[in-house]
């Protein structure tokens, strides 16, 4: 019996653009398709309080989203890519967003722009203020400050394309939408008589482990 | 303008035995309000609007106040004569008694013909429990039908003869009224990086509580 021959070793990048010089361009699927849908990243149409007016600020013409192929806000859940929660997510507003993240198809990133949006910020403490979105549906990039600056929507959406196309088709490390027992649907939680019904999505969320030991 | 006592009196001139005290304010706003019963309170506030020399035309700021049960101690000193001719003895005796509680509704009035202001009305509710119903002004200033509706929503007075009266904040079915004092609001998980007190038990007893899931294992960054 023989051994069987190791694996050919990839093409390293270097050896790409060697051929590159001699007008040869060698890419694969994955490559193409990842590039192609990190320069589209369509948002939807959809703001919640003021980190909306930094949104939309870097939607016009000094900070220029469509630098980055994301100019094209869509007003429906239906063709938009991106959900940018831009702002407080009150207790009674929270369904609303759930729902629409329901109804964005795959594949989808979301964005928690804000303190609020990330953990209810300075309302943290109130009875009607959802402490941080990502309770009820899956965070790809959390954006710090109140409100963060226009550049900082931007530098989460080019960590958005770096994501993105870092992304591999197949396999465990495919992302949800390539995977047949992912869920793309999150539970909406329900108004109840003191509280949302259920206050958090277990399979998304849990109570993180803080920097004081516990039960001290 | 008038002061609240002269106020005062042309009510009670133009409706007599209407209930009608003045609220002095001891601080150095020295704004007073007129208490107003509710049986009579509309009429009040009519009269208000249409006098000519009063025109109070616009209602600008509606809320609420929650006065819970408080217990007052009261000291009085009882001097008992000394039978042997000495000088009395004074003992102090002290009376503890519970003033029910109420919830108040505030309505701060201005007039735009005559530009002066304000008038600030009180209307108080006989309980904070089962007597919770006052007259709705909605009928005499427009402007007060969504504040109106926010006191009701978030203190849980029911205005009679409002024209809508639904819950404007918080969701229907919501069963509390969040901006009393005895609110106990809902158990959420507040994240705090370090934790102490009342916040690092809180969340011991959620993490204690939750499941081994996914995210359990995964400090947030």
């Amino acid at each position: 019996m023989t051994e069987p021959a190791p694996p050919s070793p990839p093409v390293t990048d270097d050896e790409r653009a060697e051929l590159r010089r001699h007008g040869i361009l060698l890419t694969s699927i994955e490559e193409l398709y990842n590039w192609g849908r990190s320069n589209s990243v369509w948002p939807l149409q959809f703001g919640l309080a003021c980190c909306a007016i930094e949104m939309i600020a870097a939607s016009m013409a000094r900070f220029d989203i469509a630098r980055f192929g994301s100019e094209v806000f869509r007003p429906s859940p239906r063709q938009a890519d991106l959900l940018i929660v831009s702002g407080t997510v009150t207790k009674k507003m929270a369904p609303q967003v759930v729902r629409l993240w329901n109804q964005m198809p795959e594949p989808k990133y979301c964005f928690a722009m804000g303190a609020c949006a990330i953990s209810g910020g300075p309302f943290k403490q109130g009875y009607n203020v959802l402490k941080g979105i990502d309770r009820y549906i899956p965070v790809d990039i959390y954006i710090p400050g109140c409100p963060p600056r226009p550049e900082a929507l931007l530098h989460a959406l080019i960590t958005l394309q770096e994501k993105i196309r870092g992304q591999s088709l197949s396999g465990r490390a495919a992302p949800r939408f390539l995977q047949p027992d992912a869920a793309c649907a999150y539970p909406v939680p329900e108004f109840g008589a003191h509280d949302l019904e259920p206050p958090r999505n277990p399979e998304v969320w849990q109570p993180p482990a803080t920097a004081r030991k516990e039960g001290a | 303008m008038e002061t609240p006592e002269e106020i005062r009196d042309r009510v009670l001139a133009r409706l007599p035995g209407a209930a009608v005290a003045v609220v002095a304010n001891p601080g150095p706003a020295a704004q007073h309000s007129l208490l107003l019963g509710p049986a009579d309170a509309r009429a009040v506030a009519a009269f208000l609007r249409d006098d000519p020399s009063l025109r109070l035309d616009y209602c600008s700021n509606v809320t609420g106040v929650d006065w819970p049960d408080k217990e007052v101690v009261e000291t009085t000193k009882v001097s008992t004569p000394d039978p042997a001719g000495g000088p009395p003895r004074v003992t102090e005796a002290k009376t503890r008694r519970i003033q029910p509680g109420c919830l108040e509704v505030v309505y701060h009035l201005y007039s735009m013909a005559l530009k002066h202001g304000p008038v600030v009305l009180r209307l108080r509710t006989a309980n904070r429990s089962d007597q919770v119903e006052l007259p709705s002004l909605t009928p005499v200033w427009r402007s007060c039908e969504f504040q109106e509706r926010e006191v009701f929503d978030l203190f849980g007075v029911v205005f009679s003869g409002h024209p809508d009266l639904r819950r404007i904040l918080m969701w229907d079915g919501f069963a509390d009224h969040p901006m009393r004092r005895d609110y106990v609001e809902p158990d959420d998980y507040e994240w705090e990086p370090t934790p102490h007190g009342d916040v690092l038990a809180k969340a011991t007893r959620h993490r204690a509580a939750a499941p081994a899931g996914p995210g359990a294992t995964e400090a947030r960054p």
